[in-house]
């Protein structure tokens, strides 16, 4: 099973990087995390030693990169037919959707690992804390692949690139804007108070915050787990269906 | 081990549509099925059933006795199958596909390179192996599909159309291939090009709306049609009633038609009964009584004609 697992990953990465969809993903990345750094987030002017500005771009930028990467997971293999010669290959559907889950999460990691030059330039500058620079780039690995595993299983449902692209979108924000305040005060004293608890709970942003906080919270990594591992599941049974539909 | 593969009584439904409606059939290994049918009439759905691609609303797929429902990933291993259209992962070069399939078919070491070499060969894309395989014609595409599908030397082929496309030379290539391989494998294998049920198919399934219309050898779907073995005669129309009427008299003939019929000629068409062979007799009436004949000659009729007969 880890065999099949890691032969399908293999071929992924691969086939990322054998295309420009690898290096433009990475370097747009690395490119808007640094300038929403240095001009939203006025790193230089705070004049604090921390990755504050850097890291709270990550949700808005991963809901839309995240998105661009996990829409031709599933899509791309309806439209050019290989999921055909995928599926009937003797691997299981666990096996290649957790194969190309990883690859695709893999990816996210080096783009990630890439920006390390925003690190050595807070360190250059001043005297951060290293372990909350490491939990907060834990916090938005564990976001990005939280995106990714919604964004694989909406992708296994059409064909359409764009199609899956605009709905992981749409769905990846709503678990972002759920912890927002605008949103959650919105919605007050229409539902029940415990309704908003547990919607609220759901918000990946204020978990994404504990982590930038500094904090590796257990609550907090059971909830990108947990969702994770539903949403790839979902992904598994929509491609189940789809076989006998 | 059983050395076959059993389809039986498959359905399948998409909505409304009944694309396939109880289709059986039993390939054993050195035989070769040629699945036929209009585009549209539920071939390719049933060879994706019978691959596990497609789950059938009912029947199974049993290969080499290992069912395909129970024990998916037994009975792939046993398959090799060239979807239609050949797809595969385009932005990958030739020998980086071979050895992604080689990694899942679980070879590795010596026996790896062995096996890549011989499908190379075989599927003769020697001096296609580092190009990438979005950038390659239509005829190597497809036979990289094929190289892929027989790698593992499967006991089971199924073939969706692997001669669509190429050129004549290509096409001989892959029937020559397809025949070699069919000593120690069954095969499948679906295609509109009738010529090709002669040149390679020990036996014939026709489908027609998932249906299926006729199953047995080439000869016996000819046989389907009245107009197989019938004679045309050319004649002046002044003898034609006395021909009629002397032909008649033959037991093995079931009617006779005079078609256009104009101020010097007539062209009468003599239909025996189930199929026989009647220009002997035929003959010997028109030598016997002297008939000034024009032309006389035996229809033997074409499998695209018999498949039209049965299908619209």
């Amino acid at each position: 099973m880890l065999g099949n697992i890691y032969i399908i990953l293999k071929r992924e990465t691969k086939g990322y990087f054998s295309t420009p969809l690898a290096y433009i993903f990475i370097s747009i990345f690395c490119g808007l995390t640094a300038a929403f750094t240095f001009y939203l987030g006025a790193f230089l002017e705070r004049g604090q030693a921390d990755l504050f500005p850097f890291f709270e771009s990550h949700p808005w930028l991963l809901v839309l990169l995240v998105p661009s990467i996990s829409m031709r997971l599933w899509a791309e293999e309806r439209k050019t037919g290989s999921i055909e010669l995928l599926m009937t290959l003797p691997i299981t559907t666990f096996e290649a959707v957790i194969g190309k889950y990883l690859a695709a999460w893999v990816m996210i990691a080096i783009a990630l690992a890439l920006t390390f030059p925003m690190w050595i330039t807070v360190n250059i500058l001043g005297n951060p804390d290293n372990g909350v620079v490491m939990s907060s780039y834990l916090g938005s690995w564990l976001l990005a692949g939280q995106f990714l595993a919604i964004g694989s299983a909406l992708s296994a449902m059409t064909k359409n690139q764009v199609i899956a692209f605009v709905i992981s979108t749409a769905a990846c924000f709503l678990f972002v804007m759920s912890g927002v305040e605008a949103v959650t005060g919105a919605i007050e004293g229409l539902v029940p108070n415990y309704v908003i608890s547990i919607f609220s709970s759901m918000s990946s942003l204020d978990h994404f915050y504990e982590f930038v906080k500094g904090v590796i919270d257990l609550r907090s990594l059971l909830f990108y787990f947990t969702s994770i591992i539903f949403w790839l599941l979902l992904n598994i049974i929509i491609i189940n269906i789809k076989k006998a539909a | 081990m059983e050395n076959r593969i059993i389809l039986d009584s498959l359905y399948k439904s998409f909505g409304e549509l009944q694309a396939v409606n109880n289709v059986s059939m039993t390939v054993e290994v050195g035989e070769i099925l040629g699945f036929i049918g209009p585009n549209g009439s539920g071939k390719s759905t049933t060879m994706k059933m019978a691959t596990g691609y497609l789950k059938a609303d009912s029947g199974t797929s049993t290969v080499c006795g290992v069912n395909m429902e129970i024990n998916p990933k037994e009975a792939k291993k046993l398959i090799g199958y060239l979807p239609e259209g050949a797809p595969a992962y385009g932005e990958m070069t030739t020998i980086g596909f071979l050895n992604f399939i080689a990694d899942i078919r679980g070879y590795y070491g010596k026996k790896r390179a062995i096996q890549i070499d011989k499908a190379v060969e075989r599927a003769r894309i020697k001096h296609v192996l580092h190009q990438q395989i979005d950038t390659l014609s239509k005829g190597y595409k497809r036979r990289v599909g094929l190289s892929q599908a027989i790698m593992h030397e499967p006991k089971i082929l199924i073939l969706d159309e692997p001669t669509d496309g190429l050129d004549p030379n290509q096409k001989h290539h892959v029937r020559e291939l397809i025949t070699e391989i069919s000593k120690t494998t069954a095969i499948i294998v679906s295609t509109h090009i009738l010529e090709e049920v002669d040149a390679v198919c020990s036996s014939v399934l026709l489908i027609n709306k998932g249906n299926v219309v006729l199953n047995g050898s080439s000869s016996e779907l000819r046989s389907k049609v009245e107009s197989n073995n019938s004679i045309m005669i050319k004649i002046d129309p002044k003898h034609s009633e006395d021909l009629k009427r002397l032909l008649l008299t033959i037991s093995s003939i079931s009617k006779i038609d005079v078609l256009n019929e104009t101020e010097s000629n007539v062209n009468i068409n003599v239909y025996p009964k189930e199929n026989r062979v009647i220009l002997t007799e035929v003959a010997k009436i028109i030598a016997d009584q002297k008939f000034p004949v024009k032309d006389i000659y035996q229809n033997h009729i074409a499998l695209d004609e018999a498949f039209r007969k049965l299908t619209v």
